[in-house]
C-alpha cells in the first residue's frame, strides 16, 4: 500500500475552496470547508455537493453476470431491473459482512457496483474470485470514475437546469446515462443523505467542469460544498449505517438488524448461505443485540465505542455518536441488549469518559424528509 | 487569521490575556477553533479551582472530537465564561472575545509563552 494518500480529480478544487483535508481510507479527502454545521443544514434545507471520487466501483459483465453477483452477494440481483439499483451486501462464508454495496444494473449484462473506499480492494479480491467458473468479467474501475453527489431538497430543479435526462422518471434507486453539463454521466438517484439526491458518475477529466456546472446552477438556491463531516451527521440523523460501525465481519446482517437484505429464495447457491440460514434462525428464537437510536439528555456527545450501561451494567455500546445539527442534541446509533431496545426505555445511560450520562431509547431513524 | 499582538500564546493554543490586578484571561486561539470545527460542548474549570501551567483543566467537545482544555499558567480560576458555556459556538465565531473561556488569578507563569508573531509562526 502506497504511503502517500490518494487525490481526486477535484484535489486542487478543494485546496482553492479552502477546504480541510482529511485521510479517508488511504484517499486525501475534503472534511468540511467551512462550517460542518452550515454545511449539514444545507443539505437538509437547500442542497450540498459532494466529492464522493473515493468511493469503489466495480463493474461486472457478461452473459453470467447476474449469476455471478447472486452467487456472490445475499442480494436477488438477477431481479434488478436495468436502470434501477439496490442496496445489497457481501458477506463471507461464515456470515460476517465483508461490506454493504449499491449494485446499478446499467445493462442486461451489466453491473456497476459501488462499495466504500475503505473496503473497495476487498470487494474486488472477494468477486474476482467467486467469478470463477462463471462466463462473466469482474473489472476494477475505480480509476475510470469520479463521482459528484448533489444532495438536498433543491437538488432535483439544480441537475434539471443542466440535462436533458428525465429526471421526473428517475425513480429512487434507479440510475441512467445521460449528460449533465455536456458531460457524460451515469445519473443515479441515491445518496446517503436521508435528502432527496443525485449521485453522478463521471470521468476523472470531466469531475471539474461537472461541479462548477453545479455549483454554479446551485449558488442562487444556497447550494454549498460539503465535506465527510456533514455527510456523518446527515447519514447518522438518517440511521443509515455505516461499514466499521454498525456494520463488520464480526456481525451477520441478521444481527446488524438488515435480515431482509438476504434473499433465501433465489436461486442456486450463494457464499455463506448455510451460515446466514443459522443466523436467521438464531435471530428468530435468541433475538441478538438491537440497533437502536440513543438522544442524549445533557450535552455531553457519545462516540463509537462507549458503553451504554443500566442498572449499572453494561448492556450495549455506541457505534456512532455525534451533535445532531436538526436534533439540536447529541445522538448515537448503539447495539443494545433486547430488554432496553425498546423506543421510550429509561434509565439507559452512555458512560462517557466515566461518568454515566442519560439518553432516551428511540426507534431509528431520527430524521426522516417529508415527501 | 491574525493572531492579536497583546496576547501571549502557549503551543497548546491557548491565549492569555496581560494581568490586571492579577488576573488574566485565557481563550483558545482561532487557529484552534478552525482545527476543532464547530464545538459543541464546552467543560470549564469550576471558580475557585487550582489549575496548574501545562495540566488539563477542561475539555472541548467538537462534532467529531473531544480535545483537552490546557491552562497556559499556574493559578486560581475566578470567573468562567457561562456565556461561552450555553453557547459553545463562541468558540468559533468570537475566539479572541465572547468566546474566552475563563479568569484565572496568575501565581506563576511559564517562560515560554510566546508572542503573537512568535505563535503566528509556530501554528504555520
Amino acid at each position: 500500500m502506497s504511503t502517500s494518500p490518494r487525490r481526486t480529480a477535484l484535489d486542487a478544487l478543494h485546496r482553492s475552496l479552502g477546504a480541510t483535508m482529511t485521510d479517508f481510507a488511504g484517499w486525501d479527502m475534503p472534511l468540511r470547508y467551512a462550517s460542518e454545521r452550515d454545511e449539514h443544514t444545507a443539505v437538509r434545507t437547500r442542497a450540498g455537493l459532494f466529492d464522493l471520487s473515493h468511493m469503489g466501483e466495480i463493474t461486472v459483465t457478461g452473459a453470467q453476470a447476474a449469476a455471478l453477483l447472486d452467487h456472490a452477494l445475499v442480494g436477488n440481483i438477477g431481479g434488478v431491473g436495468v436502470g434501477r439499483a439496490r442496496y445489497t451486501m457481501i458477506c463471507r462464508e461464515d456470515g460476517g459482512i465483508l461490506d454493504d454495496l449499491i449494485v446499478y444494473r446499467l445493462a442486461e449484462q451489466e453491473y456497476m457496483v459501488v462499495a466504500n473506499a475503505s473496503n473497495a480492494q476487498v470487494v474486488l479480491d472477494a468477486l474476482t474470485e467467486r467469478a470463477a467458473g462463471f462466463d462473466a468479467e469482474v473489472r476494477d474501475d475505480r480509476d475510470a470514475y469520479a463521482l459528484i453527489a448533489v444532495q438536498g431538497p433543491e437538488s432535483p430543479g439544480i441537475l434539471k437546469s443542466l440535462t436533458d435526462a428525465d429526471l421526473d422518471g428517475l425513480k429512487y434507486y434507479a440510475g441512467l446515462p445521460g449528460t449533465v453539463a455536456g458531460v457524460p454521466a451515469l445519473i443515479a438517484r441515491t445518496g446517503y443523505t436521508g435528502e432527496d439526491g443525485f449521485e453522478l458518475f463521471t470521468a476523472p477529466e470531466h469531475a471539474e467542469r461537472l461541479w462548477r456546472a453545479l455549483t454554479e446552477a446551485g449558488a442562487p438556491v444556497g447550494l454549498i460544498p460539503c465535506g465527510l463531516s456533514c455527510r456523518d451527521t446527515l447519514r447518522l440523523e438518517a440511521g443509515m449505517p455505516l461499514y466499521g460501525h454498525e456494520l463488520t465481519t464480526a456481525l451477520t446482517p441478521f444481527d446488524a438488524g438488515l435480515g431482509r437484505v438476504v434473499k433465501f429464495e433465489k436461486e442456486g447457491d450463494f457464499v455463506g448461505r448455510e451460515a446466514l440460514e443459522a443466523a436467521a434462525e438464531r435471530a428468530a428464537t435468541a433475538p441478538p443485540r438491537r440497533l437502536v437510536g440513543l438522544v442524549a439528555q445533557g450535552r455531553r456527545v457519545p462516540r463509537a465505542g462507549m458503553s451504554v450501561v443500566a442498572d449499572g451494567t453494561v448492556v450495549g455500546e455506541v457505534t456512532s455518536g455525534a451533535p445532531s445539527p436538526t436534533l439540536g442534541k447529541p445522538i448515537a446509533m448503539a447495539y443494545v441488549d433486547a430488554a432496553y431496545a425498546e423506543a421510550g426505555t429509561s434509565g439507559v445511560g452512555v458512560d462517557i469518559r466515566g461518568t454515566h450520562e442519560p439518553y432516551d431509547v428511540v426507534a431509528l431513524p431520527f430524521y426522516k424528509r417529508q415527501k | 487569521m491574525s493572531n492579536p499582538q497583546q496576547l501571549r500564546y502557549s503551543k497548546e493554543h491557548e491565549w492569555l490575556s496581560p494581568a490586571e490586578d492579577g488576573v488574566a484571561t485565557v481563550g483558545i486561539t482561532e487557529h484552534a477553533a478552525n482545527a476543532l470545527g464547530d464545538v459543541v460542548y464546552v467543560q470549564l474549570p469550576e471558580v475557585g479551582a487550582t489549575i496548574t501551567a501545562g495540566e488539563t483543566c477542561g475539555e472541548l467537545e467538537s462534532t467529531k472530537s473531544v480535545s483537552d482544555l490546557y491552562s497556559p499558567v499556574t493559578g486560581e480560576v475566578v470567573e468562567a465564561n457561562q456565556a461561552v458555556v450555553d453557547d459553545p459556538s463562541l468558540v468559533n465565531t468570537a475566539p479572541f472575545e465572547g468566546g474566552w473561556l475563563f479568569k484565572v488569578r496568575v501565581t506563576d507563569e511559564p517562560q515560554d509563552l510566546l508572542s503573537a508573531d512568535e505563535y503566528t509562526e509556530f501554528a504555520g
